[in-house]
C-alpha cells in the first residue's frame, strides 16, 4: 500500500526532476505521497500557468468598469445600476475526447460554479468548440457527445445556452477544443472573493460526496495525448446537473444571508486547488480533517481524497456562529454540508486522516516557489501577402458552397438541442444576431455575449490572429447595439515546450493585448489550455475570446434578419482581401496568404460609427462582415429574414479596384452591413462622420440577385446552407 | 436479499431508443435482429429475508414508482 | 385569483412562469416548496418545467410520489385548476391526473425551437382569450415530449374534446413535420374531464413579451384572470 515517493513518481505525476528537487529543498525530507499529489497539481500547467503567467502578465487587465480581474473565480464588470457582470470562459478539452458527453457536460457544470461561486446567478452559458475533420467517423461521435453534453447538463441546470461558434479542422482530428462560458449577474456590493479570513473559523464543505473520480485530471490536462489514452477513460468526471442546480440554489440562499467568510469551488483538483488557493489568499493557514468528508466509496485515502476531481462540490469558509443557519440551508436542498476543517494562523496546510497527518506543508512556498517558465520561443516569419488569383468558379456557385461548408454551414442542428429561452430574458436566440442578447431581470438593460477566433488567422500570423479575435468580439458585440465592455480568454495552444509553439502563444498575446488596449477591452479572467497535441502533432493556434458588452436598453438591440424594403449599406472599405479567407479554402482548396489587415483605430471609427445609428433606432438589421466575407454576410442576413436582396453595386464601381470574387468574398475588416430605411442619410452621415460606405442595394423579393443578373433563390441558399448538418446527422 | 426489477416497455409502445440501437446494430454488420427493445433493470438490496415478502415489496415498488404501468411493464426476479 | 407555483427540486422555470402570470393577474404567485401541503387560498396550481429530481428514473417521476402531489391531487379533486407546462404536463401524467405518457422525442434529441400549436377549444379557463382554431407559436425545450396514449385513451380524449392543443404548421395543417417531437395524434396538452387541468408541453410563457420575440403566449395567462371571477 505503501508506495515509494521518489523522482519517478514525481515523474509520473507530471513534476520534472528539477521541480522534483524543488518539492525536496521545501519539505526539507521526502513529501509523502499526499503531499508529492498536492505539489504536481498545485505546480501542474494547468493551476499555476508556469509556461504562460510571464506573458499573460502582460495583457491589459484594468479599466474604470473592471471590478476584479484576474486571480479571482471569474471576472467582475460593472454593467450600472449597481449591477456587475461576472464571466469567464474554461476549456475542457482533453476530458471531452476521452468521453465526449462527460467531458463537455462538466465542462459545463464547472463554468457556472467559477461564476456563482463569486455570487452571481448564472444568466447565460456560451461555447466555443473546435472538432476535426467532419469526414472522420470519430468527429462525428465527438460532435454528437459534446453537443449532447452541452444541452444535457445546460438544459437541466436551467441556465439557456444562448450563442457560440464552431470550427472544423484536421488539426483537431484528436483533440477537440470544448470552451464554455458563463455570465451571471451579482450586486455590485453582494460579490463573494476565495482570500479565507479569521483564525478557527469552520472550513465546510457542501454539495456532492467525494469518489475516485477524475484523480489527476489537472496533470491530464497538462501532456500530451498519447495512442493509450483510451486507457485513461477511469479518469473522467461524471456530472450531475440535478446537484448542480440544487448548489446553485442553496448558494445563492446562503449568500443572501452574512455568512460566508470565503467561498471556492472544487475545480481541478478538488479539495487540493481550493483549500491551498484559499488560505493562500487569505495568508492564513488551513487544517483539513478528511474522515469528515463526504465519501461515496468505501476506503479512500488521504491521496485520493485530496486529488478527486468529483463534481459539484464548493469550499466554505463560515461565520461560526451562522453555521447552523448556513446547515439548515443545505439541508433544505438536501446537499452534504460537513465541516471538515478550520483556519488556522500557521500559514501551513495541514491534512489529517484517521489520527495520521498525511500532509504538512507551507503554503508561501507552494505558491511562490511554483516553477515559472520563461520557455525559449520562436516566432515563425509572417507569412507572404497572397498574390493575384483567379475566380475558376463564379460568384453564384461560390456563395453557395461556402454558405453550405462545415465552416458556415447553418448551427441549427446544435443550437436546437440547447435550451436557449429558459429563464424568459433571451432577446437574440443564436442565429438572430451577431451576438447573444439576454436581458438582465429587473432591468432594462441587456448584455451583448459572443465567443470568437479564427484560428486558420492565428496559424498564419499568431500576433495577427490574436488581435482580430478580440476585433471580431468588439465587432460583434457592437454589430447589436452593445458598447464593449471586457473580455475572457480561453488560450488553446500545443505543447509549450517547442519553441515554434511557445512562438505562437507569445506572438498570440502580444496582438490580443494590443487589440484589447486600443478597444479599451480588457481581459478579466481567463484559462489556459496547452498541450493539445495528438502523437506530437499540434491544433491550430486557437486563442478563443469571450467577450461582453452591455446595451444600456434591451429594446435597442439590432439582429441580423433582413425585412422587405430596405436599403443595404456597407460600412467600412473593401480592398477584397482573399489572403487566409474560406473562399480561397473552400473554392481553391488553399490555406495560404496573410490573414486580413487590421488597424484598431479603423476598427474603432466604424464600430463607434454603427453603434450610434443603432442606438438612434436608425437601423432595422445588422451583420459584421467575417468569415466568407461580404457576399457571405449579406446571404446571412437573408437567411435569417427570409427576404431576397438585390445587389445593384458593381464592384467594377469601387475603389480601390478588385475582382469581383475578392470584392464579394474577401474578408477585409471593419466592416458592416446595415439594413435601413433611409440609405442616403445614413451615407450622408459617414460622409461627415469620415467613414467610408457604399450603397449596396435594397431589401426585398425571395432571391438574392447581383448586378449582372446572377440570381439565387432563397430556397436555393436555404438548402445550401441547411444540408451539412441535417445529411451528417440524419 | 436483493430483487433486480426489469422494467420494459410495453408491447406496442413505440420505442425510438430500440429502434436506433437496432439500426446501429445492423450498421455494424450484425444481421437478423427483428427487433430491438430497451428497458431497464433495478437492482434493490433489501433487508428483508423471507422470499416472498421481498417478491411482493419490489413488486409494490415497482408498481407505485419504478414503472409507469401506463407505459411500461415489470417482472421481478430475486438474487 | 391566487396562482401558487410547486417548487420541487430541479425543477427551473418557475420564475417564468412566475413572471407570465404577475404579468398577466397583476399579482405575484406564490411559490409553494415541495414539502409544503396545504394549498388554503390557492385557486390555480402551476406546476412549472425543468428537470425535477434530475427527471432520474423517468421525467416527472419521482414528482409524481411527493407529499405535495397529494394536495394537488385534492384541488383538483374539490374542482380546483391545475396548469402543469412541460415536466409539470410530465408530473401530472406520472401522478395519473392527466391520462397518457411523455415518452422520449421520437428523434431522440433534445428539441428546443419554436412550435405553432393550434387551439382545439377556446372555452376553457386556460384558452378563453384565444379563438378555437387559432395557431400561436410557442417555445419548446424538452427531450421527452412525445406524448402516448393507448388507442382507447385516444379516442375518448377526441371524443370529450379533451385535447387542448395540437401541433401544426404555420397554416393551422397537422403534419408530420409539425410533429417534431412524435406525438400521437399531434397531441400537445390534454385537459382533464372536468376540463380543470390542463397539461402541455411548450413553453407559452416564454413568448409573453415583444421583446423576447413576441407574445403569443400572453393569451393563455390573460385567460386565467376568468378564475374566481363570478
Amino acid at each position: 500500500m505503501d508506495q515509494l515517493v521518489d523522482a519517478a513518481l514525481g515523474r509520473s505525476f507530471g513534476l520534472s526532476g528539477e521541480e522534483y528537487d524543488r518539492v525536496l529543498a521545501i519539505m526539507g525530507r521526502t513529501p509523502s505521497l499526499t503531499e508529492l499529489g498536492i505539489f504536481s497539481v498545485m505546480w501542474s500547467e494547468h493551476c499555476s500557468y508556469k509556461s504562460s503567467r510571464v506573458w499573460l502578465k502582460t495583457l491589459p487587465t484594468s479599466a474604470p468598469w473592471v471590478i476584479h480581474g484576474p486571480g479571482e473565480n471569474a471576472g467582475v464588470v460593472d454593467i450600472g445600476e449597481g449591477l456587475a457582470a461576472i464571466f469567464k470562459m474554461e476549456s475542457h478539452n482533453h476530458p471531452s475526447f476521452i468521453e465526449p458527453f462527460q467531458g463537455a457536460a462538466t465542462g459545463v457544470g464547472g463554468i457556472l460554479r467559477d461564476v456563482f461561486t463569486m455570487g452571481a446567478r448564472p444568466i447565460a452559458n456560451l461555447n466555443a468548440l473546435r472538432f476535426g475533420d467532419p469526414s472522420l467517423a470519430v468527429t462525428k461521435r465527438v460532435v454528437d457527445g459534446v453537443v449532447r453534453g452541452i444541452g444535457g447538463y445546460g438544459n437541466c441546470v436551467g441556465v439557456p445556452t444562448v450563442g457560440g461558434e464552431t470550427n472544423f479542422h484536421r488539426s483537431y482530428n484528436g483533440n477537440p477544443l470544448v470552451n464554455a462560458m458563463t455570465v451571471g449577474i451579482a450586486a455590485q456590493d453582494r460579490i463573494f472573493l476565495s482570500a479565507a479570513a479569521g483564525i478557527g473559523n469552520p472550513v465546510v464543505y457542501v454539495g456532492s460526496k467525494t469518489g475516485r473520480d477524475g484523480i489527476h485530471g489537472a496533470t491530464m490536462a497538462s501532456s500530451e495525448f498519447a495512442a493509450d489514452s483510451e486507457e485513461k477513460r477511469p479518469t473522467v468526471q461524471v456530472g450531475d446537473p440535478f446537484i448542480e442546480k440544487l448548489l446553485i440554489e442553496a448558494c445563492l440562499e446562503l449568500m443572501a444571508t452574512d455568512a460566508i467568510v470565503a467561498i471556492q469551488d472544487m475545480g481541478a483538483a478538488g479539495l487540493t486547488s481550493s483549500s491551498v488557493e484559499m488560505a493562500g489568499k487569505g495568508g492564513v493557514g488551513i487544517e483539513l480533517d478528511l474522515d469528515a468528508v463526504p465519501q461515496r466509496e468505501a476506503g479512500m485515502t488521504a491521496y485520493e481524497m485530496m486529488l478527486s476531481e468529483s463534481q459539484e462540490r464548493m469550499l466554505i469558509v463560515i461565520d461560526p456562529a451562522r453555521e447552523d443557519m448556513a446547515r439548515a440551508i443545505f439541508e433544505k436542498w438536501e446537499l452534504d454540508f460537513a465541516v471538515i476543517g478550520h483556519i488556522t494562523d500557521t500559514g501551513r496546510i495541514v491534512v489529517k486522516h484517521r489520527g495520521v497527518v498525511e500532509a504538512d506543508i507551507a503554503l508561501d512556498p507552494l505558491a511562490e516557489q511554483a516553477p515559472l517558465y520563461e520557455r525559449p520561443y520562436t516566432e515563425a516569419a509572417k507569412p507572404a501577402a497572397l498574390g493575384d488569383v483567379d475566380d475558376p468558379v463564379g460568384i453564384g456557385p461560390a456563395l453557395l458552397r461556402l454558405i453550405g461548408c462545415p465552416d458556415l454551414a447553418s448551427r441549427r442542428w446544435i443550437w436546437d438541442q440547447y435550451d436557449g429561452t429558459v429563464g424568459g430574458q433571451t432577446v437574440k436566440r443564436p442565429g438572430q444576431a451577431d451576438a447573444a442578447v439576454v436581458k438582465i431581470p429587473g432591468s432594462a438593460r441587456a448584455l451583448a455575449l459572443t465567443t470568437d477566433c479564427t484560428p486558420r488567422y492565428c496559424a498564419a500570423d499568431p500576433e495577427a490572429g490574436g488581435a482580430q479575435a478580440v476585433v471580431e468580439a468588439w465587432r460583434n458585440i457592437t454589430a447589436t447595439g452593445g458598447v464593449p465592455l471586457a473580455v475572457t480568454d480561453n488560450l488553446n495552444f500545443g505543447n509549450p515546450e517547442k519553441p515554434l509553439i511557445m512562438g505562437q502563444i507569445v506572438a498570440a498575446i502580444r496582438g490580443m493585448g494590443a487589440a484589447c488596449t486600443a478597444l479599451d477591452f480588457p481581459v478579466v479572467s481567463g484559462n489556459v489550455s496547452l498541450y493539445n497535441e495528438t502523437e506530437g502533432s499540434g491544433i491550430l493556434p486557437t486563442p478563443a475570446i469571450g467577450g461582453l458588452g452591455v446595451i444600456a436598453d434591451a429594446a435597442q438591440a439590432v439582429g441580423i434578419a433582413l425585412a422587405p424594403g430596405l436599403d443595404l449599406v456597407v460600412v467600412g472599405a473593401t480592398r477584397g482581401e482573399l489572403g487566409q479567407s474560406l473562399w480561397l479554402r473552400e473554392v481553391l482548396g488553399r490555406e495560404d496568404g496573410a490573414p486580413p489587415a487590421l488597424d484598431f483605430a479603423v476598427e474603432r471609427r466604424n464600430g463607434e460609427f454603427v453603434r450610434g445609428l443603432i442606438i438612434d433606432g436608425v437601423v432595422t438589421a445588422c451583420h459584421d462582415v467575417s468569415d466568407g466575407g461580404l457576399l457571405v454576410a449579406v446571404a446571412e442576413m437573408v437567411l435569417a429574414g427570409d427576404v431576397g436582396a438585390a445587389l445593384s453595386l458593381a464592384p467594377e464601381g469601387t475603389a480601390p479596384k478588385v475582382g469581383a470574387h475578392g470584392f464579394w468574398f474577401g474578408e477585409d475588416q471593419a466592416r458592416y452591413v446595415l439594413a435601413v430605411v433611409d440609405g442616403a442619410a445614413v451615407m450622408q452621415a459617414a460622409q461627415g462622420a469620415g467613414v467610408p460606405a457604399v450603397m449596396l442595394g435594397r431589401s426585398g423579393g425571395d432571391r438574392l440577385t447581383l448586378h449582372d443578373g446572377t440570381a439565387i433563390s432563397v430556397a436555393e441558399m436555404r438548402t445550401a446552407h441547411e444540408h451539412f448538418f441535417a445529411r451528417w446527422f440524419a | 436479499m436483493k430483487a433486480v426489477v426489469t422494467v420494459k416497455l410495453k408491447p406496442g409502445v413505440l420505442d425510438p431508443q430500440g429502434k436506433a440501437i437496432g439500426h446501429a446494430l445492423e450498421g455494424l454488420g450484425f444481421d437478423g435482429i427483428a427487433d430491438v427493445r430497451v428497458g431497464k433493470v433495478i437492482e434493490l438490496d433489501l433487508h428483508e429475508t423471507d422470499p416472498a415478502a421481498a417478491r411482493e415489496a419490489a413488486a409494490a415498488m415497482a408498481r407505485r414508482l419504478l414503472a409507469n404501468t401506463v407505459i411500461e411493464s415489470f417482472d421481478v426476479t430475486l438474487a | 385569483m391566487q396562482a401558487g407555483i410547486i417548487v420541487f427540486p430541479g425543477i427551473n422555470r418557475e420564475r417564468d412562469i412566475a413572471m407570465a402570470l404577475e404579468g398577466s393577474l397583476g399579482r405575484r404567485p406564490r411559490m409553494i416548496w415541495h414539502r409544503e401541503t396545504d394549498l388554503a387560498g390557492v385557486d390555480l396550481v402551476v406546476i412549472p418545467g425543468g428537470f425535477s429530481y434530475g427527471d432520474y428514473l423517468r421525467c416527472g417521476a419521482m414528482a409524481a410520489q411527493s407529499p405535495v402531489m397529494r394536495a394537488v391531487s385534492a384541488h383538483a379533486a374539490r374542482g380546483g385548476y391545475v396548469l402543469g407546462v412541460c415536466n409539470g404536463f410530465q408530473i401530472l401524467t406520472e401522478a395519473q391526473m392527466l391520462p397518457g405518457a411523455l415518452l422520449r422525442n421520437a428523434g431522440l434529441r433534445f428539441l428546443s425551437m419554436d412550435c405553432h400549436l393550434r387551439v382545439e377549444r377556446a372555452d376553457t379557463v386556460f384558452s378563453g382569450q384565444y379563438q378555437r382554431g387559432q395557431v400561436f407559436r410557442a417555445p419548446m425545450a424538452h427531450g421527452d415530449g412525445n406524448y402516448f396514449a393507448d388507442a382507447d385513451t385516444l379516442d375518448r380524449l377526441e371524443g370529450e374534446g379533451l385535447v387542448a392543443f395540437r401541433y401544426v404548421d404555420a397554416s393551422g395543417a397537422v403534419s408530420g413535420a409539425a410533429n417534431l417531437n412524435g406525438s400521437a395524434r399531434n397531441i400537445a396538452g390534454v385537459l382533464s374531464a372536468n376540463l380543470r387541468v390542463l397539461g402541455l408541453m411548450p413553453h407559452p410563457e416564454n413568448l409573453v413579451d415583444p421583446l423576447m420575440g413576441g407574445v403569443d403566449g400572453k393569451p393563455l395567462f390573460d385567460s386565467l384572470a376568468a378564475i374566481g371571477v363570478a
